[in-house]
């Protein structure tokens, strides 16, 4: 390690440049001392935040040889297998970039790749802020900018997809401008005014070009940035440990591990989705062939993130589709294309605030819940990975029932009965696992760990030797919360009367809610570390060793 | 965290920090901390306490194995250079990206190269990071969130007297005014969408479909007569409307149809397509026994649409418009790949299974005094995505 010296003239010269006009000597310090606890769930959002650095750089790439125009063509292009048919000027270009322009196969694979990653790790790193009870107080704000995000990236990935024109992408504007066209009265204006006219039109892609390219990326830019300023200014949270409270953050700061280590996860972040580009073939515009509404592939699968989506479309039913008076309200279309997301976003958007309203918790966390500590959230959770997963699969049907040769109609029934008996199991068998990996904290406070070493006693009994935990599990395990709730503590005022609110029926729903969060949890009251009695057979067993 | 100590015997009851996978042992950083760099001679950012050093040897080898990460990196990053002058864009008698096969390999070249060199970036950072520099565990206090009630109360009290001074408050004909002046300008950029896109008007519920209109086989020039339908294969056949330019006669040399004729736009071939299936002889079930229009006091039922077994479909899903484009012969029905709706070909495709909100509309059709395959009308409802009043006329 060479001395602490002065640093370098030259960069004397740059940072009193800065400082002079901008005065940051003590803010850049406080900065660079900024302190990152360590775990790896936290990089996931790092993982999205690179991705997209790699979509808008890729993205700019695209452009310069994109045309967004659906003007029919012949194509007399590279590519042989297509000269001569008809297409538009957007799906030709396309091919322009894959066959004319050197690496322009590659970057176009990077960009869907990094969509497909940017999404996914979207979402592992929203389950992951839910479980951990991380979008409390004071991070309420910070989960409705995720969601927003979330939200947006998705939209932003579909109007991307639909842009080269191939079949697969003309069929998912057409199935969006069907949902369009079956909300009631204003259905087919906003489809005419979205696609200037009928299905297909001639300037949908011109439009959605630009909310790709400009309108959307901008808001999601907006959005990271405060997500990230926000993060900032808050610090982040942290897992229970050893000296790690809700005052006091513990991890590694920003300069210069953190910088570094960031870095280089930049350019792995980067490799992988350079990878998948090399070597795994992601949408093969020029296999697909030009849309034409007429025309049609079976197995059609969209983006993964939208297969929920697709999979609620077709397992719901048309058994509630109404008719007033001659009318159509096709609910069929409505519940599962619009309001599943809504359901999904709306419910995400609300929890934080729902659970506020439960559990009557005003404080502000730093230390972020263990799942299993918040049982209920943890299940209720499962069970929504579950629902959205099932849908997932629903959305590939055909696929499955080709694949494992089962009736096409019987998957459709599985997944109707799955949608509703599967979150429920879920929600059970969950917070089950929950409360059993309680006790088993206990367990582990009162008699340390299973060391896996056997003995045997003189008596001949013989026993697993426990070993005492470190600190900082001992701290983790002791910073277990009560779960409660306000709700059901104030019984009465100090004059001993009882609040009439709690006998209206929000009230009621209040309390309900409340002993139905709180009321299943494994009580660490009265344990002491490490007094079980196994630990006390072994450390009898160390001591008549030695003497 | 908890998880990885739980289970981690090395280290449990050392109650020392936690071991992040791939750094040395806690053994060398204690070591490291408790003897060679004491407090005094300590010359990091951060207190000793905090720091935990590699030993001078573990941060040379890191230095080593950094440095590799970095050299392979630079060789992808000249390799992606070469491999991008390796194969030119569009040549003759080259290997150019403009064969698929070619560019496949361009494509992998390119990408292996590039993520030899991100990778190598990464990886040697990454080392950097574990190896050469100390291990930081910093505490550091969050900051109390809210304001003291003083800091508080000072600016409530400082925004209320600027504002009451302002007058924003105490003169409501200038502020309701100011909220009047400002609801129109808002509601301007909505008007201003409003050129986006025609009214529907009856757009949707019109085709080009029309009584004497001839049926083209889909992608090709061909008009289509009854026993085209026999020699099917698939007993289906994908039709379009043949709209020729001008008088309706050909405009090509004598009376030819040309190209020009033939071309449909999409919007139109998206409404107006059908599918022609040939029912066998008494397979037609009591759905097409309905009575739908009356002709000159005649009622007619959908059976009177069809031409010698042959019945004429939109191929439009009514579910939310994929092309319902499979037919199974012998069950008769039709399904569509994107939501599975399942349509009974012989019962006027009435939805069997799945999304669907309507049975496919059905097109009346006959024969022209050549023998060709014709219209008879239009289609009696909307085709297409069911939407709020696609019944009505």
């Amino acid at each position: 390690m060479s001395k602490t010296t002065q640093a370098p003239k030259a960069l004397r010269g740059v940072g009193n440049f800065i400082d002079d006009r901008f005065h940051l000597a003590k803010t850049g310090e406080k900065n660079l001392r900024k302190v990152f606890p360590n775990h790896w769930s936290f990089m996931l959002g790092e993982i999205a935040l690179y991705s997209f650095i790699i979509l808008l750089v890729t993205g700019v790439f695209l452009t310069l040889w994109f045309k967004p125009s659906m003007a029919e063509i012949v194509y007399d292009g590279s590519y042989e297998r297509l000269q001569g048919v008809e297409m538009s000027e957007a799906y030709a270009s396309t091919l322009y970039i894959d066959f004319d322009v050197r690496g322009g196969f590659l970057v176009r694979q990077i960009h869907h790749w990094a969509a497909l990653i940017f999404v996914a790790s979207l979402v592992v790193h929203m389950l992951r802020v839910f479980f951990t009870g991380a979008f409390r107080k004071p991070r309420e704000i910070n989960w409705l900018i995720g969601v927003g995000i979330f939200t947006i990236a998705i939209v932003e990935g579909l109007f991307g997809y639909s842009l080269p024109d191939d079949l697969p992408s003309g069929m998912g504007v057409r199935i969006l401008q069907g949902v369009i066209m079956a909300l009631p009265l204003v259905g087919t204006y906003i489809s005419m005014f979205l696609f200037g006219g009928e299905f297909p039109g001639d300037v949908i892609i011109t439009r959605l070009y630009m909310l790709h390219i400009l309108l959307l990326p901008a808001l999601l830019l907006a959005l990271i940035v405060a997500h990230f300023m926000i993060l900032w200014h808050q610090k982040h949270t942290q897992y229970p440990g050893t000296g790690k409270t809700n005052k006091t953050v513990v991890g590694t700061p920003m300069f210069p591990g953190f910088a570094v280590k960031a870095g280089g996860f930049f350019f792995f972040t980067f490799a992988v989705s350079a990878g998948l580009a090399g070597f795994v073939q992601v949408n093969p515009i020029h296999l697909f062939g030009p849309f034409t509404p007429t025309s049609i592939t079976s197995g059609l699968q969209p983006d993964w993130y939208m297969g929920f989506l697709e999979g609620s479309l077709r397992i719901f039913p048309n058994t509630f589709d109404l008719s007033p008076f001659g009318y159509a309200i096709p609910t069929a279309v409505l519940v599962p294309g619009l309001g599943v997301m809504g359901l999904l976003f709306g419910g995400l958007a609300v929890w934080p605030f729902l659970e506020a309203w439960i559990t009557g918790d005003r404080r502000a966390h730093n230390v972020a819940d263990r799942p299993r500590n918040a049982p209920v959230r943890t299940a209720l959770g499962v069970a929504g990975v579950t629902a959205y997963g099932v849908m997932w699969l629903a959305g590939s049907n055909d696929i499955l029932s080709e694949t494992f040769s089962i009736d096409l109609y019987l998957t459709t029934y599985i997944f109707r009965a799955s949608i509703i008996v599967g979150p429920i199991i879920a929600f059970i068998v969950t917070k089950r696992i929950c409360l059993g990996l309680q006790r088993r904290d206990r367990d582990t406070l009162e008699h340390g760990y299973e060391s896996g070493v056997i003995q045997q006693l003189p008596s001949g009994e013989f026993i697993e030797v426990h070993k005492e935990s470190s600190q900082d599990t001992v701290d983790a395990l002791l910073s277990k919360p009560t779960i409660t709730s306000t709700v059901l503590e104030e019984e009465v005022d100090d004059k001993g009367v009882e609040s009439p609110h709690k006998r209206k029926p929000m009230g009621r729903l209040r309390r309900a809610l409340a002993h139905w969060y709180t009321k299943d949890n494994v009580s660490f009251e009265g344990v002491e570390p490490h007094s079980g009695h196994h630990l006390h057979h072994s450390a009898e067993e160390k001591e008549s060793a030695v003497h | 965290m908890t998880e990885n100590n739980n289970n981690d015997n090395t280290e449990a009851g050392t109650g020392g920090p936690e071991r992040v996978l791939g750094t040395p042992s806690s053994e060398a950083e204690e070591s490291v901390v408790s003897s060679a760099s004491t407090e005094a001679e300590h010359e990091g950012p951060y207190p000793a306490s905090e720091t935990h050093a590699h030993p001078e040897e573990v941060q040379r080898r890191g230095e080593k194995i950094a440095s590799l990460w970095f050299v392979i990196a630079f060789l992808g990053g000249i390799g992606f250079l070469v491999s991008y002058f390796l194969f030119p864009p569009n040549a003759e008698d080259v290997p150019a990206i403009a064969d698929p096969q070619i560019g496949q390999y361009s494509n992998m070249l390119l990408g292996g190269t590039l993520t030899i060199a991100l990778f190598g970036i990464g990886a040697g950072m990454t080392v950097w990071a574990r190896s050469v520099m100390p291990h930081y565990e910093v505490a550091s206090p969050y900051d109390e969130l809210p304001s003291s009630e003083e800091e508080k109360s000072s600016f409530g009290a400082f925004f209320m007297k600027g504002a009451d001074e302002s007058g924003f408050t105490r003169r409501p004909l200038m502020r309701r005014t100011l909220i009047a002046a400002m609801l129109p300008l808002g509601l301007a950029p909505i008007v201003l969408l409003r050129d986006t896109g025609p009214l529907p008007g009856d757009k949707l519920k019109n085709t080009a479909w029309e009584n004497g209109v001839r049926m083209v086989v889909e992608g090709t020039h061909r008009f289509i007569k009854a026993e085209d339908l026999e020699n099917s294969p698939n007993g289906m056949i994908t039709a379009l409307p043949f709209v020729p330019h001008g008088d309706g006669h050909g405009e090509g040399e004598e009376g030819e149809y040309t190209e020009e004729d033939f071309h449909l736009s999409l919007n139109e071939k998206a409404k107006s397509v059908i599918m022609l299936i040939k029912m066998p002889d008494g397979d037609f079930k009591s759905g097409m026994n309905e009575v739908v229009e009356t002709v000159d006091g005649e009622e007619r039922t959908r059976l009177n649409w069809t031409h010698n077994g042959i019945v004429a479909y939109s191929k439009i899903c009514t579910h939310v418009g994929c092309p319902a484009a499979l037919y199974e012969r012998t069950t008769h029905r039709i399904l569509c790949p994107c939501h599975q709706s399942t349509f009974d070909a012989s019962n006027a495709a009435e939805v069997v299974f799945g999304p669907a909100h309507r049975p496919l509309p059905q097109l009346p059709i006959g024969v022209d005094d050549e023998g060709y395959l014709i219209a008879t009308g239009d289609f009696p409802e909307a085709p297409g995505p069911t939407f709020w009043d696609y019944a009505k006329d």
